[in-house]
């Protein structure tokens, strides 16, 4: 034994002898995790958020979160002696008089940029190949609130240098918690300290920004990591991949060496982007009064798509009775918002309703095999994109000459024929999709070779596929739409006809699929 | 299951070729010298980062195609930084995909479901907890537990009053009382009407004690836009026609939708247009919504002129300027 062996060996034996840890340990080190590109994205939104607090943290020492009224006799010109918030000279002087400063904010608003972009990409990975389902529901829903939580975190981190661009963000933040019932305007006074601006938000969002809800984000990833790692992580079907095993390289070294590695590329690519590209420059849109605005004036791409979403809105406000309801907010930005939140995170239970599908699940499915939900996904991301699309119209108008009037008509009328119509194309590419592999099962794959036959039939060679590939087409379950009665067996009908009705018909929607390949489908093809 | 393809051996993982790591030893030294170039680029960004932050001055710009001007300094920390970290990773990941072992290993799963003595036994454990708390049994506690948790709830709500001042009248309110001269914004000065010539647009802002000392929740709502036009430009009824002087027309800048500062206006058409949602007033018609979101036009102030000629407020707006809330009073 050598000498270094001997002192981790004791180092080791006194932590076990008083944790026991050695078992847990041993076990985990040889925990599976499966292999696969897009089991990365979770990996990107972890390393991100780590990023975003190492750089946070830097950004605190120096960063005076105070509505204050100060004279800015820092070293960029054009501001020099204008009145100003101290968060407002601060960010300023973090941007110029800090060595790194600048690149520290810029990495820290690309890497929020990034960590949404990341959570929006693992969750559609999880949707479309059906990770979400049992037993895996409340990581689904932790990850929803991880989304909103992002969501939340992003507007208040981007307000606090209280600049012109961010100081209308809250202008239009407070308008919307205004415009709830009853509440709106208490809630609006009490957050903001009175009237908007108010003296006290950028302490109190500072607060939140920084404190609370960073300290809820860590114990919710803590879960949603626990959760995996209690669970073990899904992996795609494949030969030697069944519902019953996991598959893949232990963590130590290879998941560990790898895992590790890629944090460091992560924050390596968003070093780089941040050192070339500059993002938010609150030097050029001077101080925030309520008073000014800039044109073009533009959210993160997170909140875009809900301020195009305000922007399509109808004008249409109630008043009744000495009272004022804006429909033209309410609907845009928390109705709608308010359902499609709920209803992500009750899908798990939508679809196993619908399915009646009570197992567990740790195969994926390939999206083309579940054609609703797929379709149903694409239908989400056209919705979003529309709103997104129309929350830069004043963008898209001017650098591509267009009429922002029919930008917004477009979008008015594209939100509602244009999901239905992606999800109608989606379904039938999935269908499509089936078809090719059930094809490809039957017949091989095709070569491009062509033959001439003796009676001078032209006819194309297709080679065998290989085993692996052939197995994998043929590995998922074939759909089947749930058989609901109206009435049991003795004739009595059943409560809650209307109920059984909506379930079997989308149950018959969700099953649509093109039968898979039988045996003896395969042998007769054999003997031809 | 019977008409379905039963799968091929589906018991171990197919074996992977042997990478040229695991059979050439010449590979291997190179995998092993890549490796170790990979560490020595992240030890070279880590000496540009603090080359840069200590000898590159702040002052000094680099051109870059596409990016423009550059801070040398911010740039040079910067891609140390992207280097000494991308390498890292680069590096360990290569040592694990070229020399560390490439076997796959299977781990097994198991139902999380509990077996039913397990449950059942937990059944047994709760009901005899909650049998020992025997609420049911001692009324007089679970209520007064009820009413104490309820009472209980109220301190926290009530402790967060002072957070800010109630409503009141402040949003129906502004600075502008019968007789308060328009002052520009910027520079504080009363405005003559001959100063306005026809086209000009002007911002200006209610005359008070201290106009430089104005708190910027009166410039969230007291901003106003002067537009003059030819008076048969207009298009209004005779009492929003009263309210102009001149063919000089006032309306609340502050959006009726939600807020934010109405600062775009086409000559042109007449058209003010609001930066954050587009939504587009008719100057002639009295600020009339024309498009996009917002529901009521601007509210339009009484003007006229004093003895000395300068543009006064005669009456305070007669509706609340900004976006709506649940107590206006719309009519």
């Amino acid at each position: 034994m050598t000498s270094t062996e001997k002192r981790i060996g004791n180092a080791a034996s006194f932590v076990d002898e008083r944790l026991g840890a050695a078992r847990w340990v041993k076990k985990s080190l040889n925990k599976v995790f499966p292999d696969h590109w897009s089991f990365m994205l979770g990996e990107v939104c972890m390393y991100s958020f780590i990023i975003l607090l190492l750089s946070g943290t830097f950004l605190t020492f120096w960063f005076d979160p105070s509505q204050r009224d100060v004279i800015y006799e820092g070293v960029y010109e054009p501001l020099k002696g204008l009145k100003m918030s101290a968060a407002y000279a601060s960010t300023l002087d973090i941007s110029f008089e800090v060595r790194g400063g600048l690149l520290m904010r810029q990495i820290h608003h690309w890497a929020a940029n990034i960590f949404m972009a990341a959570i929006v990409a693992h969750l559609l990975r999880v949707f479309f190949t059906g990770a979400f389902r049992k037993p895996r529901e409340f990581n689904w829903i932790l990850g929803i609130l991880l989304l909103t939580l992002g969501l939340v975190e992003g507007l208040l981190g981007y307000s606090l240098p209280d600049d012109l661009l961010s100081g209308t963000g809250l202008r239009i933040t407070s308008a919307i918690i205004q415009a709830i019932p009853v509440v709106g305007t208490y809630i609006s006074f009490f957050l903001f300290g009175g009237a908007f601006p108010g003296v006290g938000f950028i302490p109190r969002i500072f607060t939140l920004h920084i404190l609370i809800i960073p300290g809820i984000f860590l114990a919710v990833i803590t879960i949603h990591v626990m959760l995996v790692w209690y669970q073990k992580h899904t992996q795609f079907p494949g030969v030697g991949r069944t519902e019953n095993n996991v598959v893949g390289h232990p963590i130590l070294p290879v998941y560990m060496a790898k895992a590790g590695g890629f944090f460091f590329v992560v924050f390596g690519i968003i070093a780089f982007i941040s050192a070339v590209a500059s993002i938010n420059p609150i030097w050029l849109y001077g101080p925030y009064t309520p008073g000014q605005i800039s044109a073009g004036s533009q959210p993160d791409w997170y909140m875009g798509w809900l301020d195009g979403l305000v922007r399509m809105a109808p004008p249409l406000e109630t008043h009744a009775f000495g009272h004022t309801i804006s429909w033209n907010i309410l609907i845009p930005a928390v109705i709608v918002p308010g359902i499609i939140f709920t209803g992500m995170a009750l899908y798990p239970f939508i679809e196993s309703w619908i399915t009646g599908d009570k197992r567990e699940h740790h195969l994926l499915d390939r999206p083309r095999n579940v054609p609703n939900r797929t379709a149903l996904g694409v239908m989400s991301i056209t919705f979003v994109m529309i709103s997104l699309i129309n929350g830069g119209n004043d963008i898209l108008a001017t650098n591509f000459d267009l009429s922002i009037n029919q930008i917004m008509w477009f979008s008015r009328i594209g939100i509602f024929i244009l999901p239905p119509l992606s999800f109608i194309i989606t379904k039938r590419l999935c269908l499509s999709l089936q078809r090719a592999d059930r094809e490809l099962l039957l017949h091989g794959a095709e070569t491009g070779r062509l033959l001439r036959l003796p009676h001078g039939e032209f006819v194309e060679v297709h080679a065998p596929i290989s085993p692996e590939k052939a197995y994998l087409l043929q590995s998922h379950e074939q759909l089947v739409a749930l058989e609901i009665e109206d009435v049991d067996g003795r004739g009595v009908r059943r409560p809650g006809a209307l109920k059984n009705k909506l379930q079997r018909r989308l149950s018959k929607a969700h099953a649509v699929s093109v039968p898979k390949v039988t045996e003896q489908e395969l042998k007769e093809i054999e003997n031809h | 299951m019977s008409n379905e393809l039963t799968p091929t051996d589906n018991s171990t993982p197919p074996q992977h070729a042997p990478r040229a790591t695991d059979v050439n030893p010449v590979s291997e030294k190179r995998a092993e010298q890549q490796i170790a170039i990979l560490f020595a680029l992240s030890g070279i960004g880590s000496l540009l980062l603090i080359y840069s932050y200590i000898y590159v001055a702040d002052d000094v710009f680099i051109f870059i195609p596409i990016m423009g001007d550059q801070n040398a300094q911010q740039l040079g920390i910067g891609l140390g930084m992207a280097m000494s970290l991308f390498f890292i990773g680069i590096a360990a990941i290569h040592w694990a995909k070229t020399l560390m072992p490439d076997k796959e290993i299977v781990n097994h799963r198991h139902e999380f479901r509990s077996s039913d003595e397990d449950r059942a036994e937990l059944v047994q454990t709760v009901k005899e907890g909650v049998a020992g708390v025997a609420l049911g049994r001692r009324k007089l506690i679970k209520r007064s537990l009820g009413a104490a948790l309820g009472l209980f709830a109220l301190p926290p709500v009530l402790l967060l009053r002072d957070l800010g001042p109630l409503p009141g009248k402040q949003l129906e309110q502004t600075n502008w009382k019968t007789g308060t001269r328009l002052l520009t914004d910027p520079g504080n000065r009363p405005i003559l009407a001959s100063d306005l010539e026809v086209g000009a647009v002007v911002q200006v802002l209610p005359a008070v004690d201290h106009p430089e000392e104005r708190p910027l929740s009166d410039i969230a709502k007291d901003p106003v836009l002067l537009i003059r036009l030819r008076p048969e430009d207009f298009q209004l009824t005779p009492e929003k026609f009263a309210m102009t002087h001149e063919g000089i027309i006032a309306f609340s800048k502050i959006c009726s939708h939600m807020g934010c500062a109405v600062a775009l206006y086409e000559q042109q058409t007449k058209h003010l247009l609001c930066p954050c949602h587009q939504s587009t007033f008719d100057v002639t018609r009295g600020a009339k919504v024309i498009f996009g979101p917002a529901a009521r036009p601007l509210p339009q102030l009484d003007i006229t002129v004093d003895s000395e000629g300068y543009l006064v407020a005669r009456a305070p707006f007669n509706e609340a300027v900004g976006p709506s809330f649940w107590e206006r009073n719309s009519q």
